[in-house]
This record gives C-alpha cells, structure tokens and sequence, in this order.
C-alpha cells in the first residue's frame, strides 16, 4: 500500500512537470507516413528516426510524434488524432493515397497547423505550406544521359519498368525523351514491378529474346538485382555491359564505392527525403528565413566520387 | 460411368490430355512468335521458373483433392525463405561457411515447412475452422512476420555461403538445373502417392463425401491434416530451390503463389470441390502458367498493361478445354 502511494505520488508530480513542461511552448510536430512494408519504405521510417532523435537533440522546445499507418483510413484516423490528443503545431505528411487523404490533411490544416507534404502530392492544390519530392521524370532523364555518355548511335539496350503507376510512366517517358535522336536503340521494354524475382525473369527472356544487348536501364535498385543474378547465369555480364538502377539502396551504393564495373552508377530517389521535409519544418519554426514552397530535390547522379556521402549502412534500405 | 465407352468412341480422352494440348499450342504460338522461344537456353529457363510453382502445386493437389484449400503458401514461402537466411548467417560464426551451414538452413526449411503445414491442418480438422479462414489467417501472418524479421526491408544471405549454396539454384545434372530434377522428383513421388497408396484414395474419397468417408472408418482428421504437412513440405522445398537463386527475401517474396499453385491444379484438370485430383495435369498447368508469362515478353505485339488480359483468358480457355463437353454432346444424345 505505502509503494502504490508512493508511486502514485510520483505519477502526480510527473504529471505536473509535464504539464510544466508543454506550457513552456512545446512545438509539436506530427509526423505521419504509411507502415514500411518494403525496402524503400523502410528505410524512409529508419531516416525519419534518425531526424526524431537529431532535431529533438539540437532544439529541447521541439517535439516530435513519429506515427505509421497501415492503410489510407488509418491514417486518416491517425491525423485526427495528432490534432486531438498531441495538439500539433505542424505536420509532415507522405499521404498513403492523394486522394482519400486529401479532406483529412485539410481538416489538419483548419486547426491551424503548419502542412508539409512528401512525395505524393494531394488531390487539391494550395492545402501545403511545405512540398518536399523526389524528382521522377529527371531520374529518367539522368539516367538517360549517363547511357549517352556511354554508348554509341547504333548501340542496343533493354529497359525495365516498375508498376503500371503515374511514377513509372514519368520515369520512362523521361527516359525516352532524352534517348530520342541519339541513336540508341530500346529493344524493348516490360514490366518488372519493382522486383528482383520479376526483374530476374524478365531479363531471362530478354537475354533469350535480343543476341546482342549492350545495357540496361534496370530503373530501380531491387529490379538491377535480378538482371545482374540473369547476365551473371547467361554469362553475357562482361565486354562492357552495364546496369543502371535507381533510388540508393546501400548495397547498390557500397558496390558503387568498391567500384562494381557492372552497376557502376545509380541514380537517387532517396527515402531519406523525409528527414528533409522534417528538417524544413523545423526551420519554419526556427530559421529567420523563409522556408514556405516547394522543394523538388535532385536526381542526383551516384558514382564512386560521391558515393561515399549517400551510403547510410545502418539503414535497411 | 461413360467415361470408358467414351474413351474408346473418340479415341481421345479430351479431359485427360486437355492440359497438354493447349500447352503445346501455346508452344507453337510461342515459336511462330519468335524462333528462339524454342531455344535450349529458353527452354531450360522456363522449365526452372516453372519449378517453384509446380513443386508447391504438387502439394496443392493433395489439399485440393481432399477437399481444402491452402492460401498461406505463398507467404509461407516467404517466411520459410526468411528465416532460412537469417538462420544460415547466424551459423556461420559456429560452422563456418561451408556445406554444413547450407544443410542446416535447408533443415530448418524443411521442418518450418512440415511445422506450418501441420498447424494449418490441425486447425482445420481439430479446430473445425473452414480451411479458406484458416489459411487466409496464416496468409497474413506468415507475410507480416517475414516483413518484421526483415526490418520492413530485405534480408541478404550472406556472400560467402551464397557461393557454396549457388549450384543448387544455377547448376545442371544429366543436362537439367538440379531444379528440374527436384521438380520431377517431387511429381513422381506425388503421383505414386495419390494414385498407388491407400493414403490417395482416402484423400478422394473425403473430397468427394467427407460423411460417407468417415462412415468408412478412414481417419478423416488424420489424412486431411497430412495434406496439409504435405503441402508445407512442398512448400519448403519449394524454398530450398528459390533461396540461392537471389539469396535474398523480402515482403515481396513469394506474392501471389498461392493463386498460381491454386491455377495450376486447376488448370491440370482437379476438381475445386475435391474428390478427383491429377498430378500430371497439375504439372502441365504450372508449365502453362510459365509459359504464358515467357510468351508474353516475348513479343512486344500486346500492350503491357493487357498481361493480365491475356493470362487470364488462356487460364479459361485452357479449362474450357477440359471441361467442356464438346466432341462428347452429339454422340451421346
């Protein structure tokens, strides 16, 4: 009886240090993002924690409630109570659909906090403050360059393509664009869905299909897997054959650093963009410049010059 | 009982030899389409993609034909893949990178296979739970426990043992990827057992009428149950196979198998319902499904988005094939 008293006694005091604590002006900041159920995903909750625990370090006054959702209404849900029970100041949002999350993140905005939004826009414009976004078409377009700069007019290679989604139609048309006219010729091209297995397989076929391929634009780290695994079985992964891939996965980019002569390169897509969005919000809170608008980040082409900057080994992606 | 009178009027038993046909149409369409589809590098190819699907469609049609349905295969798989990997790097510290460390992850394949399978079934006969519930349960839980050993992403066999491992997935014997030889193994073995055991007539028999079974003094609980131990052994060997292929598993691994095996033993002429299963037409019906994929990046005639279309269609018409009545109509009114 005397421990509970005790302990109660010392929930009581907690009690009031924290309400202590927040009346002293806590900016909260919520951030929501759907539940990692593959590699990229997470590796963006990993780069989100790592921000938690940065900018909760480097600003004592700022809070911030890091919240997964395993699908669209939870997360609409889980934005209804970021502002009811934690009364947030701003929120940093990668809405699992547009469409069904657009009403909730503007009933978030109604409450007056700050929006940004990452990677995928909303159905209505104006409702963020804040957009942070890889760039799609330009990861095609890069990717494009680099094969130019490494073939000849005449030359044959094989494109591989994600899921039927808005996002791979803009990579690939992007691609196609700048191949346009140089005389490169895409033999073909199928659809991968982001795969290793289907990756594999489709690269089986092609290699079956086409005696004479000189590269391929993989477009994502997980399909290049599987088509390095289908040139290394068909022996066909020397004289100059090449894979390019994209989005940053940390063995893509170790084997980029080790200097790998058959994925010498990758183009980024980063996970990490949402720690940059977080650190954007923070700044709407503690910088003395502007920071409203849209940030478009970089496709940045990855090589062994610059590897070493985007290679995260304690991530899972 | 007309099947035989049948048999001998048109002299082709359109049921039984169904599934063949239309693979080999599917063959020519493949050839006239481009030669090399006919290629042995090709060939060997699909043959090894066909031998995941088949493997664990061979255990299918034993569910199948007894009556249940098993829908935790594919993320079965994927968990079994999972901790295989987890379970092989984890002994390399203990037992080096050499044989022992590949035969202890494939022992420890095979047992979570037999483990699960024995899990579904218990549930469904000791639990009295309908084996869709069951095993769509499972599904689930089996796919989120290999995301949550993975991190949300994907787990790597470690480099040293994926060179020791390789040969299983990428090595031939007589000619033919060790895969293959797995694969004809397995259906021989399903074959003998469903067609020249007790143990194949009880599982036909409880699909056709599990009541009247029972009223027969077959042990109805224990045979339904080692279908299921059965399919989990597929289902591990399944993984023995695909594992060093990529060495790696993830989430995504093994998505939608179980509606492949399921279409494969279908397509082989098993009756949904239970109470009539082949192994041999199940063993067509994955090389169909194979094929129809292979086909399709082959040609760039059909729009990609139209994949689906496609499959789909071929899986009905190649039922339709079997199970139509035509040619038998006319001569028996």
């Amino acid at each position: 009886m005397k421990t509970f008293t005790k302990i109660s006694t010392l929930a009581a005091a907690a009690a009031i240090s924290l309400t202590g604590l927040a009346s002293a002006e806590t900016i909260k900041i919520g951030v929501s993002y759907p539940t990692p159920t593959h590699a990229w995903a997470a590796g963006m909750n990993w780069h989100a924690e790592q921000a938690e625990k940065r900018l909760e370090a480097l600003y004592p006054d700022v809070d911030l409630v890091l919240v997964n959702s395993p699908d669209p209404s939870a997360q609409a849900s889980a934005l209804e109570d970021l502002v009811s029970v934690h009364g947030i100041d701003a929120l940093v949002v990668l809405p699992f659909e547009s469409e069904p999350l657009t009403d909730p993140v503007l009933n978030v905005k109604k409450s007056g906090a700050l929006i940004t939004v990452v990677d995928r826009g909303l159905s209505q414009p104006g409702i963020e403050d804040i957009y942070v976004a890889g760039n799609n078409p330009e990861l095609g377009r890069v990717s494009a360059v680099y094969m130019k700069g490494r073939l000849k007019s005449g030359d044959n290679i094989v494109v591989l393509r994600g899921i039927p989604t808005l996002i791979d139609n803009e990579r690939f048309d992007a691609f196609m664009a700048e191949i346009e006219g140089s005389g490169i010729n895409v033999l073909d091209h199928k659809h991968a869905n982001w795969n290793r297995d289907d990756g594999f397989e489709v690269m089986q076929d092609f290699l079956s299909r086409f005696p004479d391929i000189d590269a391929v634009w993989a477009q994502d780290d997980d399909i290049a897997i599987g088509v390095v695994a289908a040139l290394k079985q068909a022996g066909r992964d020397g004289d100059g054959m090449f894979v390019v891939g994209g989005a940053g996965m940390k063995e893509t980019i170790k084997g980029i650093m080790d200097g790998n002569e058959l994925v010498p390169v990758d183009v980024l897509y980063p996970p990490s963009m949402i720690a940059t969005a977080m650190d954007v919000t923070v700044a709407a809170f503690k910088s003395n410049g502007p920071v409203a608008g849209r940030y478009i980040l970089g496709a940045t082409l990855i090589d062994q010059s610059n590897a070493a900057s985007f290679y995260f080994p304690d991530s899972p992606f | 009982m007309t099947e035989p009178t049948q048999k001998k009027l048109t002299g082709l038993d359109f049921k039984t030899a169904g599934p063949a046909i239309a693979l080999l149409l599917l063959c020519l369409v493949g050839f006239l389409l481009n030669p090399a589809f006919l290629s042995e590098g090709n060939i060997t190819n699909l043959l090894t993609r066909s031998a995941f699907i088949g493997i664990i469609a061979v255990g299918a049609t034993f569910v199948i034909t007894a009556g249940g349905i098993d829908l935790s295969v594919g993320s079965m798989a994927a968990v079994i893949a999972g901790v295989m990997i987890i379970v092989m790097n984890s002994a390399v510290g203990t037992f080096g990178t050499g044989v022992t460390t590949v035969l202890i992850g494939c022992g420890c394949s095979i047992i979570l296979g037999l483990g699960a399978g024995l899990i579904n079934g218990l549930l469904t006969t000791k639990g009295k739970i309908e084996a869709f519930i069951v095993t769509l349960g499972t599904m689930g839980i089996f796919r989120s426990q290999v995301t949550y050993f993975a991190d949300g992403g994907t787990l790597s066999l470690n480099y040293d043992i994926r060179g020791v491992y390789r040969p299983v997935y990428y090595d031939s014997f007589a000619g033919l990827p060790i895969p293959v030889w797995v694969f004809i193994v397995v259906a021989i073995c399903g074959w003998l057992l469903l067609n020249r055991t007790a143990f194949g007539r009880y599982c036909t028999a409880i699909g056709s009428n599990e009541s009247v079974a029972k009223y027969s003094a077959i042990k109805v609980d224990r045979v339904k149950t080692l279908t299921y131990v059965i399919q989990g052994l597929c289902v591990s060997l399944a993984t023995i196979i695909y594992v060093p292929r990529l060495g790696s598993a993830s989430s995504s691994t093994g998505v939608l198998w179980e509606l492949e095996a399921i279409a494969a033993v279908i397509i082989g002429g098993t009756v949904l319902k239970g109470g009539y299963g082949r192994i041999g037409g199940t063993i067509m019906g994955a090389l169909i499904l194979t094929t129809i994929g292979n086909i399709l990046n082959f040609t760039d005639m059909i729009s990609n988005y139209l994949n689906g279309t496609m499959q789909g269609l071929i899986i009905i018409i190649a039922v339709w094939l079997q199970r139509g009545d035509w040619g038998r109509k006319h001569k028996d009114t």
